[in-house]
Formats: structure tokens, C-alpha cells, sequence
């Protein structure tokens, strides 16, 4: 299936005064537009177009700049800009500026906007700008991620097989394994820490999809694997290596979700066995972990808790343990947003990104997922229908029925309102379409009537027939051997006569 | 002052509620009973509780209650639900009446919330899922084999409305109930099979028995006397039943070790209660046959199914139990051979068989036994046919004494060929010391050739018809406290004392369907096909065959063999 995006990211450059570089080609304001080429194999090819609108700021924004620090800045000019999903809004300061700390140039708030130490041409300005609304909308790896089905696979990279496919939900179970409950008695506020520091998370991640929460204790479940004891440090080591074994066990145990379709991500809080414990990962080199944590691509996260040993030996048993849920979740969370991709990538030193808070996700970076899951989404769509033709030009007499021939022209029909949202720049429309198309083309897709093993196969059809054609393929069989003969027969007959 | 006091109390109470407080428990129990042919039945119960309101999704963090479970009942609106997966069948006439029966196969039962809009939709729904929880064949639960009865399956736990359109009951009489069905059971109990009694569940052993019947019991119950909130309680319960007679050399001793090839060890941590309670009831009043070791702590007397029930207990969160040895192996040994001719009579015992020749037409025949001497009572009769037995109701006769029966109570639900079963629920009047019988004729219907399922040859099952009534009691019952007395008389309530609940299945029928030569289109396949070719090989070649005259040749092996004896006898070749 062949695909051409056309992205377009919508951007304001607004110069605060004093900011204004000197070669402009026109007075401000003034429109311009630059396009950007992703291919990602030979059929799909992404163009990103930068529509970007210059403009000096209004009087609100002024005084709105003339905070502080970047932050209360940042704060102030969140309600005079435009707030539409995917837009970005860039304030040129003056390069004497105090807003933006020594050595920074450019800031990214926690919304939809950044600041830009103005300095150097236009061209510089603008180099900067497309890095950092890149930073703020997707760049050419997260798109190829996004397509990861898509690209050939020497090409991506390790961290892009991490995240999650793009689903219409999500199932978050957070479980506390207790291999030792006569040593241990583990107790966790989960229901406190959840409401407390998930829920935000995903309050702002709904746009993106429907979450659900759960949690559960699992008694007796142990890891697949026996540490090594370490006796230096008279501790327990789970080397790299043995990590992928670790999960299967545990797994069976985990049980799946009864009520819904949705891929669940685990989240394990391990507390060793007392004769296992203190228990620590090791990474390649021999260190230590220091969150004594791991995730697994797709699937989730397990983290080791280890338990104080009691002052006396004599301590009776159980112990009882309550779990620092900050120090956990805090864990989970950081894994959560590296499941989703949202794991903030290196950048250049002249870069600040502001901390996302008790939200826990920035403005902006909802936006990136919401570009990447929305190419990702039409090009699920397209690989679904195509799958769907192929199997149809296989089973010839395969019967659509009107609901699912009314479910693939709605697939089809929001896929490319959704490409056409995105050439426009609509984020938040293009993928609420994107969602719908992928809801029909499942449906058609998984409809019960297209079982291919509800049709006979032509090959059994012919072989209920063999009887027949065998043996009147045997006469004529016979007789093309005869003909054979007879030609050949005649062949020679003349070079005996001679 | 009174305000004030009830407020400081609420505070206190919200205080504690959210704390160190746990909201749910685990009991364990075991009960190791000899049965009067020599087997030993064996019935484990682990009961969860969970004070916490499982409706409407509220509830998503799980401790002792599976998260699996949980999350059913609060998606598809199930107020009640009874699954019991059982593989054998039990012989109440020589086994006596059971702690809990279930019937051949696989039995669901359930009881959806009033506010659930779509029943049948939840109800399948929720068969499939269980069937993924399970491993069993509960997706074949559909409309041909679901009923709605009316009287008799009550909801066991806490409603206040019994309005049986929220119920649904299926039974698949043919489902084979094995290992894989028995792990996911275990992996429900929060100590899995790690340790408590739980240890002694191995498939090996259990599997190697008579009789093998596990289920999960979900109910609302009463989280305190005053009943203003709710609680869920989950009961996985498994009954056993061994033939210690036949693989002990004759006798009838046996000890855990030799039934479970374990013994037990600890308690289950988790578990509030862990205890194991062993049958030693002197059977006729003479002084006791049976001697138990290592002896128990306590005796634990109760009446039990209107009989009066002597135990022996042993505690396993009790420290003393494990100080004198490592483990528990309790043993039982008979002192004298047992009588065995003078097998007690359970009070209600059924029989069910089908009868007639041919394949066209055909008898149910239903027999109920009331073997109290001076008591009456009377018995519900619920009975699923498969449409595919076409009945004629008129031919329904009860005959009691050599009298007909008339009962008080009849409702009758048509079948509809590939819709719904034969539904036949009656109250019937059973006179003390009678015999009744119940027949009522049928007429096979011919299946379309793809409803009949892989070998159709074995027969259709035609499922256990149930049972449902309160037996007068011999000795007068007290009102116990349900959470004290062990095991299963908490989860049917009794009316009164002078009474107790009984239900009974009677045994499947396997009824032969007149059965089509599956082969037979493809044997008219072949032979046509083989005329159509035989035809066709002469016709073809009559038409490309060439005649011409043959030249005298060499001579074929005819004339040489000719010629080789001609040369033999002096005569000139041909």
C-alpha cells in the first residue's frame, strides 16, 4: 500500500521588539512556507510543511514577556495563544534578554509555545525555529517509528520497536508480586498513588486514548530466574542478560483482562524472597541499576523493592513492609512515558525543556503523539483494507455483506478525511478521524463472516473430483503418449530408408 | 449527646476504614468424609470475602479476590454467578446425599443485575469469557441450551427481588472436565497450589478418582448482621471422590499421603482460617469404628443435612500441629471390617433413564425416591430437553403408589427447533416411603446434516434434570451462625430447622439421533464419476482409435511359447 502524507504543522514566529533581524524580506507580518521530505520506503513519503506565520507581538504578549523567568512567561502567554492541538507558537527575544537563563537560547514551555533568543540573520533564526518546532511536532525518526511496520528493518532503531502501538485504548495493571507472603506482608496505597500521580498522566493522554486501571496482588509468583549471590557485597545480582527470561512466569500468573479488547501494559513491583534478598540488576557493564528497574518493549515494566533487612534477626515474621509509592511510581511513570515514546530525546546543550509537572506530559508533547499515532493509525488502515483486498483476490466467491462494504467506505472515508485534516493542519479533527477509520476497517476487517475457512478452498474442490478427471485423463494421457511415439516413429523412418 | 457519639464513631470508623484495616479474607477448609461404599470424598472450600462493592467498575484494585473475576462482575452486571465443572457423576444412592452436587459436565448458572438491559447479550458474553478464564467449552453455551427457570434456582446470596428474567441456566452435559480446566481454577486462589491446602491438588491424583467436581461460587453477602452494605464472597469449592476400597488391597484405610501423594505442610499464609475437618460420625449409634491419627485437637459437632455430623479438626494456623512433626498425614483406620450391606438410605434419591426401540419414538422415564417413613414433601422437578427430542407433553404421567400425581405446579416452555430447549419445571408431591415416576414421550427430529456434531454416532446428551427440595430433617436443626460451622451449610440457607435444602441432578441421558452415511455424498461422487469416466475412456476411444489391418510380425509370446514346442516335438515353426 502506497501512501503519501502531507503534514502540515502550523507555526507563529513572533518577535518581541528589539528582536526583529535586519534582513527580512518583507515587512512583518508576512506568511511563509517551507516543505520538508521524510521518505520512508520506496511508497510512502512524508511531506512536512511548516506554514509559518511572522509577526511582531501584540501588547498582551509584551507585557506577558516581560516576566520574570521563562517560566511565569510561559505561564502568562498560555492564554493569548492559539491553543488548537498541534500548533506552534515561537517568541524571538531579544538576544540581550534575562528571560532565558545563560548559555540557553531556546526554552519550550510547558504548553504550546517557546521561547527563542533572537541572534545572528534570518537564516540563522530560521534554522533554529524548524529544530525546534521538529522537537515540538515530529521529526523524521519519529515518523519512521510511527511507520515502523513500514520501514525496512536495518534501518530503525532498537528504541523504536519500544513503543506501543497505536490503540483506541489502553489497560494499565500495576501488580505487587509477593513471592514470600510467611516473610513478607506487603502493603501498598496503590488506589492514593494512582489518583495521585497516574490519573493526571492519563487525564491529559485521554485525547489520545481510553484508559483503564487496575491493580492486583499476585502471592507465590517468583521470577523465572535464580540470582546470582554476590558475596563482596554479600547481595543478589540479576545480570542483563538473564532479563528476558525473567517475564515468563510471571506472565502466566498475570492473567489477562476479561472485560476488553485493549493491549494491557504491566507494571510489576517485585519484592524478593527473604532468601533472595537484597535482590539488584546489574546492567552490561556490572553496575548496578540504580533504579533497580527494567521495562520490556510493548509490554510494561518490573521493578525490584527491595526490603530493609530487620535490625535483629530474631524480628518475627512476617515483616511487614510498606511500599514507598513515590519512589515507585515515579519509576512507573518515567517507563509509562518511554512505552509511549514520549522519552525526551538528547538535544543540544542551547535547549531547556521545562518539567511537565504533576501533569506529568507537556501541551506539545501530547501533540507529538498525536502526529505520530495519527500517521500510524491511517497507515494501519491501509495496511488493513489491503489485507482485506488480497484475501478477497484470493477467495473469489467470498460474500461481503453491506454492513462490512458500509464499514470499509467509511474506513476509506475517514482515512483520507484524515489526510486531508492533516494537510491542512487540523490535529485534533485528523485524528479523531484516523481513530474512527481504524474502528471500521477492524470491524470489516474481523467480521465474522470473512472467515476464510468458512469457504471451500478450490484445491479441495478439485480434489473431490479426481475420481472423475483421473481416470478420463488416463485414455488421453495414453493416446498424447501414443502420438509421441508414433511421431518419433515416423522421424526415424525416413533415415531408415535411406 | 447521642449526635455527637454517633459522630465521633463514624470518625473513628472512617478513620480505621482506609488504614491498616484488611477488607478482605480468606478462609481454607477441608473436609475428609468416608462414604458408606468405602470411598472417601474429599471437599476442599476456599472462601474469599471482600468487603467492597464489585458493581459498577468502582472496585480496580484486587488483593485476595481475582482480578479476573472482579472485573466480570463488574463489567457484565452479574449479581450471582455458579459455575461448576464436573466430570463423573455422583451416586447419591450408595455415596449418600453430597455436600454440593453438581451434574455431568459443565453447569452455569447466573443472576444478572436488574439495571443489565441486555441479558442474553451479557449472558453470552459472559460465557465466552469464562470459557477463555477456564478452558472449557462454555462458548458453546447458546440459546438452544439456555433456560430461564422460574422456581428452581433462587439466588443463594443477598437480592431483594427475585424476578427469574434476570437468571440464566445452561448445562453442556457433554464437556470433559481435565487438567487444564483444574490449573486455571487453582491460579483463582491468591496461595495458588504453593502452600495451605492447596498443596494437595494434584491433577495426577485428582484426576485418578471417581468423581471430580470443582466450582466457583460468586454471591453478594452481608457484610454484617445489620446488613447495610454488601460484601462479595467467592467460594471455589472441589469435591473428590476416591476409590480407596479398590486401590488399597480391600481395605478401607486410607491417609492423605495415600489419596494426594502429599501431605500438608503449613497453612496458607494469607488465610484467616485454615482447617481440616474429618468425618468419624459413628454410623448406627454402636461405639466408634474409626481411629484417626495423629488425634485431633478439637471435635467439632454439628447436623449436617439433617444428620447429626461428628468432626475431627485439625487447625493448621494452630502452632502446636506442626511441633511434633513437619507435616500432617492424617490417617484413618477401621478397627473391624465394616459392614457394608446396610448402606444408610439417603432420604431423596432419583434415577433417570430413556426407553423404546426404533429410532423414531422414545420414553423419559424420571424415578424419585422418598424413602422417609412418616413424611411427605415436595420436590421440584426441572427438567432442559433439547429441541431436538420433539416431547408430547400430553403423554406426561406421574404415577405415585399406582396413583396418579397430580402436581401443584406446572410451567411449561415450548422448544423451537434451533431457538430454545424444552423447558418443564414442576412442583410434585412426594408421599412418605413412595416411588414416583415421571415418563413423558418424545419424537426424534432429523438434524440438517452440518448440526451434527463429530461423531454423531456416540449420541446426543441429553443434560441432568435437577432436583430441588426441602428434606425434613431427623433431628431438629438449631439456627447456627453460618460463619461458624464449617463448610457448605452456609451457602443454601435453611427456612427453619426441622428442614433442610437438597438438589439433585439426576444422571445425563445419551439418546441416539437417527444419523445420516456422512460418506455417502461423496461415495455418490465417486461412482458417478467413475461410470462418467468409464463412459467417457470408451467413447473417446471409439473415436480416436484407428483401424487398420495387423501384419504378420514376429509373433507375440503366445506363437514363440507355440513355436518353442513345436520345436521340442520336431515340427516346423509357424
Amino acid at each position: 500500500a502506497s501512501a503519501q502524507f502531507q503534514l502540515a504543522v502550523p507555526v507563529a514566529v513572533v518577535f518581541a521588539p528589539g528582536s526583529v533581524p535586519g534582513d527580512l524580506p518583507r515587512p512583518l507580518p508576512f506568511r511563509d512556507v517551507q516543505e520538508m521530505e521524510i521518505s520512508v520506503n520506496l511508497r510512502t513519503s512524508i511531506t512536512s510543511r511548516y506554514e509559518t506565520v511572522y509577526r511582531s507581538t501584540t501588547a498582551q504578549e509584551e507585557t506577558a514577556l516581560d516576566a520574570a523567568t521563562a517560566r511565569e512567561a510561559d505561564a502568562a502567554l498560555r492564554p493569548l495563544q492559539d491553543a488548537s492541538l498541534g500548533s506552534v507558537t515561537v517568541y524571538v527575544v531579544p538576544e540581550t534578554s534575562s528571560l532565558l537563563p545563560q548559555g540557553v537560547s531556546i526554552y519550550v514551555g510547558k504548553h504550546r509555545s517557546a521561547l527563542v533568543r533572537a541572534g545572528g540573520g534570518l537564516a540563522a533564526l530560521r534554522t533554529r525555529i524548524r529544530q525546534l518546532t521538529q522537537v515540538m511536532s515530529f521529526t523524521a525518526s519519529s515518523i519512521a517509528t510511527a511507520l515502523s511496520d513500514r520501514v525496512p528493518d536495518g534501518q530503525l532503531s532498537p528504541d523504536a520497536r519500544r513503543h506501543l502501538k497505536s490503540s483506541l485504548g489502553y489497560e494499565i495493571t500495576f501488580s505487587l508480586l509477593n513471592p514470600d507472603p510467611k516473610s513478607h506482608t506487603v502493603d501498598w496505597d496503590i488506589e492514593d498513588a494512582v489518583n495521585r500521580y497516574v490519573q493526571p498522566v492519563l487525564d491529559k493522554l485521554s485525547l489520545v486514548a481510553n484508559f483503564s486501571v487496575d491493580s492486583q496482588i499476585l502471592y507465590y509468583a517468583v521470577l523465572g530466574v535464580t540470582p546470582r549471590f554476590d558475596k563482596e557485597s554479600s547481595s543478589f545480582l540479576l545480570s542483563a542478560h538473564s532479563l528476558p527470561h525473567v517475564i515468563n512466569p510471571v506472565e502466566a500468573r498475570l492473567g489477562s483482562s476479561a472485560a476488553s479488547l485493549y493491549p494491557v501494559l504491566n507494571f510489576l513491583l517485585y519484592v524478593p524472597e527473604r532468601s533472595h534478598s537484597p535482590l539488584y540488576i546489574q546492567d552490561k557493564d556490572g553496575t548496578p541499576v540504580s533504579t533497580n528497574a527494567f521495562h520490556s518493549p510493548r509490554w510494561g515494566g518490573i521493578m525490584i523493592y527491595n526490603v530493609e533487612a530487620p535490625a535483629s534477626p530474631q524480628a518475627s515474621l512476617p515483616l511487614h513492609v510498606d511500599v514507598d509509592m513515590v519512589r515507585v511510581m515515579e519509576v512507573f511513570l518515567a517507563q509509562l512515558r518511554l512505552l509511549f515514546g514520549l522519552s525526551r530525546e538528547e538535544l543540544p546543550a542551547e535547549f531547556l525543556l521545562e518539567s511537565p509537572g504533576n501533569e506529568g506530559l507537556a501541551d506539545w508533547e501530547l501533540d507529538r503523539l498525536l502526529w505520530a499515532h495519527t500517521v500510524e493509525n491511517i497507515a494501519t488502515v491501509s495496511t488493513t483494507l489491503t489485507s482485506l483486498a488480497q484475501l478477497l483476490d484470493k477467495i473469489g466467491n467470498i460474500v461481503i455483506k453491506d454492513d462490512v462494504a458500509s464499514e470499509v467506505y467509511r474506513a476509506v472515508a475517514s482515512a483520507q478525511s484524515a489526510m486531508a485534516k492533516l494537510a491542512m493542519g487540523h490535529l485534533h479533527s485528523a485524528f479523531q478521524a484516523s481513530k474512527e477509520a481504524v474502528t471500521s476497517s477492524e470491524r470489516a476487517f474481523f467480521d465474522p463472516s470473512l472467515l476464510h475457512l468458512l469457504y471451500f478452498p478450490d484445491d479441495q474442490k478439485f480434489a473431490i473430483y479426481i475420481p472423475l478427471f483421473l481416470p478420463m485423463a488416463v485414455p488421453i494421457l495414453l493416446s498424447l503418449a501414443k502420438i509421441v511415439r508414433e511421431a518419433r516413429q515416423r522421424k526415424k523412418e525416413p533415415t531408415k530408408m535411406d | 449527646g447521642g449526635m455527637l457519639a454517633t459522630a465521633l464513631l463514624l470518625l473513628l470508623l472512617l478513620a480505621a476504614g482506609p488504614g491498616r484495616a484488611r477488607r478482605d479474607a480468606l478462609w481454607e477448609e477441608l473436609l475428609l468424609s468416608p462414604l458408606p461404599s468405602g470411598d472417601v470424598a474429599a471437599t476442599f472450600q476456599f472462601r474469599t470475602r471482600w468487603d467492597a462493592d464489585l458493581q459498577w467498575g468502582a472496585v480496580s484494585h484486587y488483593r485476595l479476590f481475582p482480578k479476573a473475576l472482579g472485573q466480570l462482575v463488574a463489567a457484565l452486571g452479574v449479581r450471582e454467578l455458579h459455575l461448576a465443572l464436573t466430570q463423573g457423576f455422583w451416586r447419591t444412592q450408595t455415596w449418600g446425599q453430597p455436600p454440593l452436587q453438581a451434574p455431568a459436565g459443565a453447569e452455569l448458572w447466573v443472576w444478572f443485575q436488574p439495571t443489565v438491559t441486555d441479558i442474553d447479550k451479557a449472558w453470552k458474553e459472559l460465557s465466552n469469557v469464562l470459557s477463555g478464564i477456564f478452558c472449557a467449552s462454555l462458548n458453546f453455551i447458546d440459546s438452544t441450551n439456555t433456560v430461564t427457570p422460574t422456581a428452581s434456582f433462587k439466588p443463594l446470596g443477598l437480592a431483594n427481588g427475585t424476578d427469574h428474567h434476570l437468571l440464566r441456566y445452561a448445562v453442556l452435559p457433554r464437556e470433559v472436565v481435565c487438567t487444564e480446566n483444574l490449573t486455571p481454577w487453582k491460579k483463582l486462589l491468591p496461595c495458588g497450589s504453593k502452600a495451605g491446602l492447596a498443596v494437595l491438588l494434584k491433577a495426577e491424583r485428582l484426576f485418578h478418582s471417581s468423581y471430580h467436581s470443582q466450582a466457583v461460587h460468586i454471591r453478594p453477602v452481608c457484610r454484617d448482621p445489620s446488613c447495610l452494605a454488601v460484601s462479595w464472597e467467592l467460594r471455589q469449592t472441589l469435591t473428590v471422590v476416591f476409590d480407596t476400597f479398590s486401590s488399597g488391597q480391600g481395605k478401607k484405610d486410607w491417609s492423605l499421603f495415600k489419596m494426594f501423594s502429599r501431605t500438608l505442610t503449613d497453612a496458607c499464609p494469607l488465610a484467616s482460617q485454615s482447617k481440616l475437618y474429618v468425618d468419624i460420625s459413628p454410623n448406627n449409634k454402636e461405639k466408634e469404628l474409626l481411629e484417626v491419627t495423629p488425634p485431633p485437637a478439637s471435635v467439632h459437632e454439628a447436623i449436617v443435612q439433617g444428620d447429626k455430623r461428628t468432626y475431627a479438626v485439625y487447625d493448621l494456623l494452630s502452632p502446636s500441629l506442626f511441633n511434633t512433626s513437619r507435616s500432617l498425614n492424617v490417617q484413618l483406620k477401621w478397627k473391624r471390617p465394616q459392614d457394608s450391606s446396610e448402606l444408610p438410605m439417603p432420604m431423596l434419591h432419583a434415577q433417570r433413564y430413556v426407553s423404546g426401540y426404533g429410532l423414531q419414538t422414545g420414553e423419559i422415564s424420571t424415578l424419585i425416591y422418598n424413602t422417609h417413613v412418616y413424611r411427605a414433601f415436595p420436590v421440584i422437578l426441572l427438567e432442559t430437553v433439547p429441541w431436538y427430542l420433539r416431547l408430547y407433553v400430553h403423554t406426561l404421567t406421574i404415577i405415585t403408589k399406582g396413583k396418579e400425581n397430580k402436581p401443584s405446579y406446572i410451567h411449561y416452555q415450548p422448544a423451537q427447533d434451533r431457538r430454545r430447549p424444552h423447558l418443564l419445571e414442576m412442583l410434585i408431591q412426594l408421599p412418605a416411603n413412595s416411588v414416583t415416576k415421571i415418563t413423558i414421550q418424545f419424537e426424534r427430529a432429523l438434524l440438517k446434516w452440518t448440526e451434527y456434531p463429530p461423531d454423531p454416532n456416540h449420541g446426543f446428551y441429553v443434560s441432568s434434570s435437577v432436583l430441588s427440595a426441602l428434606v425434613p430433617s431427623v433431628i431438629a436443626m438449631k439456627d447456627v451462625d453460618a460463619e461458624q460451622s464449617p463448610l457448605f451449610t452456609s451457602l443454601f440457607p435453611s427456612s427453619d430447622g426441622s428442614s433442610y435444602f437438597v438438589r439433585l441432578y439426576t444422571e445425563p441421558l445419551l439418546v441416539n439421533l437417527p444419523t445420516p452415511d456422512f460418506s455417502m455424498p461423496y461415495n455418490v461422487i465417486c461412482l458417478t464419476c467413475t461410470v462418467v469416466a468409464v463412459c467417457y475412456g470408451s467413447f473417446y476411444n471409439l473415436l480416436t482409435r484407428t483401424f487398420h489391418v495387423e501384419e504378420p510380425s514376429r509373433g507375440g509370446l503366445a506363437k514363440r511359447l507355440a513355436n518353442i514346442i513345436r520345436k521340442f516335438r520336431g515340427v516346423p515353426p509357424l
